[in-house]
């Protein structure tokens, strides 16, 4: 569909090798008869990008001939790293930023909950095993701040929500 | 909904309903009842988030600025998403709500408001918050409300991260030196009179079965979960008064008066101004 291709070159400002479709925050692009209608998803609750790409759609749609452009935030169901495309992950690892390791739980744990599971996040520069988390929050709400044991290079990590 | 496409540009401007699509027709505008519990909670999340703000540029390390400023991101996020939805019964939008209140017409738990003091009491405080929120909005993720269930859903997540991150903070401090544990006992002791507040039930609770979450039936899970943290932290629970409370009603403590202030100074000098 031609208005789902055009709203998807939209990036993600902070992480511009991202499209919104890579990072699974276009839910949905439809062509009425008096306009389009997008959904959009947060990331993060808070996330301020997501202004920034709410005008991005609807300027992009808009250059492209589009008229009645409304852009629409859904917050249900919630975004999961999940839905991120493994074209996605694979653009995220070339431009330095580990990608999420792992599934989201459906569900936060509990005392009862299960249990998560912390995989091991690889160096997206030499690709070892052997980092550690220096900081659970990073420069943006998605990351966390990782350190490579072997090369020594601190790197983003984009963390499973 | 249809404000949105205009104000597009409008960097200063609040987004509009966060709404699933399904929902927009129906149940996009809150009953009065409904409309005063999303102010509860919307009211606590901006409140502590006004907080924690403050801290940006004096945290004790610049991980913890992020961070912090990270937790306050998302909570304004929920005040945003809740505070728009109360405004919507009356009318109101989330700027008018945020700014244009007095102290009186606040109902955010007299906890959140209490001073961010030393980084101690800024963690105790958030350990605390952050343990009741996720109880709170694991459970209101069932709500009947769809508009609260889905901002429930998403904010569980988030409040998680909060918890794991003052959990860590709450067993460095108190088992680091003499000092910090020193610290960290006197924030517990300071900040607990405000626990109890948390889990009293509000009349209001009373009509809304089945929307709400009764604050009461989350005292048993929230001692459950923060039991194994003290113990590994090697602390008691403090024993002393309970304060008043009365945050629900709009009697608070003397320090959100000065907090609003200095919140809402700007925008009364200028109204309507963006930038």
């Amino acid at each position: 569909m031609r208005a789902w291709a055009v709203a998807a070159t939209v990036v993600d400002p902070e992480i511009p090798v991202l499209t919104i479709e890579d990072l699974g925050v276009l839910r949905s692009v439809s062509v009425t008869a008096t306009g389009v209608d997008v959904s959009l998803t947060p990331t993060y609750s808070g996330c301020p990008a997501l202004d920034a790409m709410r005008d991005d759609v609807f300027a992009a749609l808009t250059a492209a001939g589009y008229e009645n452009v409304s852009v629409r935030l859904v917050l249900s169901p919630a975004w999961t790293t999940d839905w991120m495309s493994d074209d996605g992950k694979k653009k995220l690892e070339e431009y330095g930023i580990a990608a999420p390791t792992g599934h989201a739980t459906a569900r936060p744990s509990g005392p009862a909950g299960p249990v998560r599971l912390q995989l091991a996040v690889k160096c997206p520069r030499c690709n070892s095993l052997n980092t550690r988390e220096l900081a659970h929050f990073g420069s943006t709400s998605c990351k966390s701040l990782y350190e490579c044991k072997a090369c020594l290079e601190p790197f983003d990590y984009f963390k499973v929500l | 909904m249809s404000s949105h496409t205009d104000d597009v540009h409008g960097h200063a401007q609040v987004d509009v309903a966060i709404l699933p699509d399904e929902l927009i027709a129906s149940a996009s505008v809150a009953s009065p009842d409904v409309a005063e519990y999303a102010l509860w909670l919307g009211d606590d999340s901006l409140v502590l988030s006004q907080r924690l703000g403050s801290w940006i540029s004096r945290a004790p390390e610049l991980e913890e600025d992020v961070a912090l400023g990270n937790i306050a991101l998302d909570l304004i996020g929920h005040a945003r998403a809740l505070l728009h939805y109360a405004g919507s019964a009356s009318g109101k939008t989330e700027d008018d709500l945020a700014y244009w209140r007095d102290e009186p017409e606040w109902r955010s738990l007299q906890l959140v408001e209490q001073p961010n003091g030393d980084f101690a009491h800024t963690i105790a405080r958030q350990f605390i918050v952050s343990h009741f929120l996720f109880e709170l909005y694991t459970r209101l993720r069932d709500s009947s409300d769809a508009t609260l269930a889905a901002i429930s859903d998403k904010a569980a997540k988030e409040v998680d991260y909060h918890r794991d991150h003052s959990v860590q903070w709450v067993l460095r401090l108190s088992l680091g030196t003499d000092e910090s544990r020193r610290r960290m006992i006197v924030a517990f002791s300071d900040m607990w009179p405000y626990v109890d507040e948390m889990f009293r039930d509000e009349p209001l609770l009373d009509r809304l079965e089945g929307v709400a979450v009764r604050p009461s039936s989350l005292r048993e899970v929230f001692d459950l979960a923060i039991a194994p943290v003290f113990a590994e932290a090697e602390l008691e629970e403090p024993r002393g008064f309970i304060a008043q409370g009365g945050g629900r009603r709009g009697v608070h403590s003397e320090h959100l008066g000065l907090m609003l202030a200095e919140m809402q100074v700007l925008a009364r000098a200028h109204p309507g101004a963006s930038w």
